[in-house]
């Protein structure tokens, strides 16, 4: 198709979309950040700091972004430690093998995380699976609390999150050349060492990639955290959400929202300076 | 290469145990003859997949989850393609842009899209309504779609619409007749894909529907927030019986790996 402006032309309805539907309403809502809100008269579209202080300034908020960025760093190092060696195994695996297990670990991912995490509801429960089934056996006498706390939430979104470690890597491996390890065992290499000093340091692109998007996922999940943490155990998510639905104070949800936003593309961005700067030597 | 070892193969074992294990428990929970959450079940009753058939609520919410799902998947689908075209074979000023821009709903957090399109749509008197909800959600589907259909134009030759254009077939006809078949799958695959990425949705959702439009996963979470009970184990099974459906359509039309890894499994 001829013409300078052709690909322009080509992309203008979804471009007039994205404008309309994404680039206005976010520029709204960081308006609406700066606005007030009265318990009595709404939404005030005076223009000041005040949300950002409010938030920034107490340590009840503190707390909310410690424990939601808390759970994203430890749900990604869970993440990592179980995912690379799993993507490994199904890198090295026999095809057919290959095929069923991949539908096992990104299969998953098409699955509602509601689905995924009633189930994991069921399982945590104070009288649930897991706890029922330990008591049974009579290892604990008490039910271990497990719903309703962070280390719940974690091993839920390790669940939901662990398929996107398992391809980033998966991805980095592929990209390997197979000599490499083949080179390492005929110098008499054992398994461990072609694992961790061969493929480990090639695969670790992947690793980092993958990392970055579990963590930036989780420390914006809601589902999980709604369901398994509720009231009790709230992060940013969840915050927002009470505050735009229960409270309707908007404009200090807004504000959260934002501070969630520029912290997420800050981790984003210093993630991707860190890599590039690590791996210059390998890919420059 | 070499094979792996007994290790491996007790750490995939239990990898496939956690994977498996939500899943097997909503499905088993499901089929209780009583009245409360058991697993394992003591006995296997149809009881609670008999209650869906009594809760209309669900089973609307289920229709309109679907509606919407095809409705945005295509909105967007239609959308992405000739922008996926220009982007995937064209070098122009600003192209860098459009790319960044398309992809974008990734990297924002679903939270701050949901409040974005509450915000907009508020002020518009579009919020609940089905043509808002289908609007906000092309925007966070396309991603998956632009990826899949962008990977299948790069890889294509050109002589053959060379050939097409040599005698005479105008530019709409070799759209139609020759890029657009070449490219079916992509296109399929990333419809499918950005289908199920609606169906499911449920952070950016929960914020833009009212009582009439509430889609299966707001209704879903809504219930369990306030209880869980048989009721919403038998219809996760059902949505988890429906997704491994799709699941298996892909994997014979397109390929499931190819679909979520992107090419490079196979």
């Amino acid at each position: 198709m001829p013409g300078r402006f052709a690909p322009w032309l080509m992309s203008a309805p979804a471009l007039a979309l994205f404008v309309a539907l994404l680039l206005v309403p976010l520029g709204m809502t960081f308006v609406l950040s700066f606005h007030a809100f009265g318990f009595y008269t709404g939404i005030e579209t005076t223009v000041d700091l005040a949300n950002y202080i409010d938030v920034l300034s107490d340590g009840y908020f503190h707390e909310i972004f410690a424990r939601t960025f808390g759970i994203a760093l430890v749900t990604t190092l869970l993440c990592a430690a179980i995912g690379t060696p799993e993507a490994y195994f199904l890198y090295r695996m026999r095809s057919r093998w290959r095929s069923a297990l991949l539908l096992v670990v990104i299969g998953p991912l098409l699955i509602s995380v509601v689905v995924r995490t009633l189930g994991w509801a069921i399982l945590l429960g104070n009288r649930g699976v897991i706890n029922t089934a330990l008591m049974d056996l009579e290892l604990i006498t008490r039910p271990i609390k497990m719903m309703y706390t962070t280390g719940g939430i974690v091993i839920a979104l390790v669940h939901v999150m662990i398929p996107f470690m398992v391809i980033a890597v998966w991805a980095a491996l592929h990209r390997q050349d197979p000599a490499t390890e083949q080179a390492a065992e005929s110098l008499g290499a054992g398994p461990a060492t072609i694992f961790f000093r061969v493929v480990l340091p090639q695969a670790m692109p992947g690793v980092l990639s993958g990392s970055l998007i579990v963590f930036s996922l989780s420390a914006s999940a809601f589902a999980t955290p709604a369901i398994l943490g509720g009231r009790r155990v709230k992060v940013v998510s969840t915050t927002v959400y009470d505050e735009f639905l229960n409270t309707l104070n908007w404009p200090l949800g807004a504000a959260i929202a934002m501070l969630l936003l520029v912290a997420v593309l800050l981790v984003m961005v210093s993630w991707n300076r860190l890599v590039e700067r690590r791996f210059a030597q390998v890919f420059g | 290469m070499t094979r792996n070892g007994p290790f491996a193969f007790l750490f995939s074992a239990l990898f496939v145990v956690f994977m498996t294990a939500p899943l097997v428990v909503v499905m088993g929970v499901s089929l209780t003859p009583e009245g409360f959450l058991e697993f394992p079940p003591s006995g296997l009753s149809l009881r609670w997949f008999r209650a869906i058939l009594e809760n209309p609520d669900f089973i609307d919410a289920a229709w309109i989850s679907l509606y919407l799902g095809i409705a945005s998947a295509s909105l967007a689908t239609v959308l992405a393609v000739p922008a996926a075209l220009a982007i995937g074979r064209r070098r122009f000023a600003g192209r860098d842009f459009l790319l960044a821009l398309f992809m974008s709903p990734l990297t924002v957090p679903t939270i701050v899209l949901g409040i974005a399109f509450l915000r907009f749509l508020s002020q518009f008197g579009l919020n609940g309504t089905f043509v808002g909800l289908t609007l906000c959600h092309a925007i966070f589907i396309t991603p998956f779609i632009l990826r899949l259909v962008l990977a299948s134009v790069t890889g294509l030759d050109r002589t053959i619409e060379k050939a097409a254009e040599s005698l005479g077939a105008s530019d709409f006809t070799v759209f139609r007749r020759v890029t657009l078949p070449m490219i079916m799958p992509g296109v399929v695959g990333g419809w499918v894909l950005a289908f199920i990425t609606s169906f499911d949705e449920l952070t950016v959702t929960v914020f833009i529907v009212n009582p009439s439009t509430t889609t299966l996963p707001v209704r879903l979470f809504a219930h369990i927030t306030q209880t869980t009970d048989p009721l919403v184990a038998s219809i996760s099974t059902v949505v988890i019986l429906f997704t491994v459906g799709l699941m298996f359509l892909i994997e014979r039309l397109y390929g499931l790996d190819r679909l979520l890894v992107g090419g490079e499994g196979r």
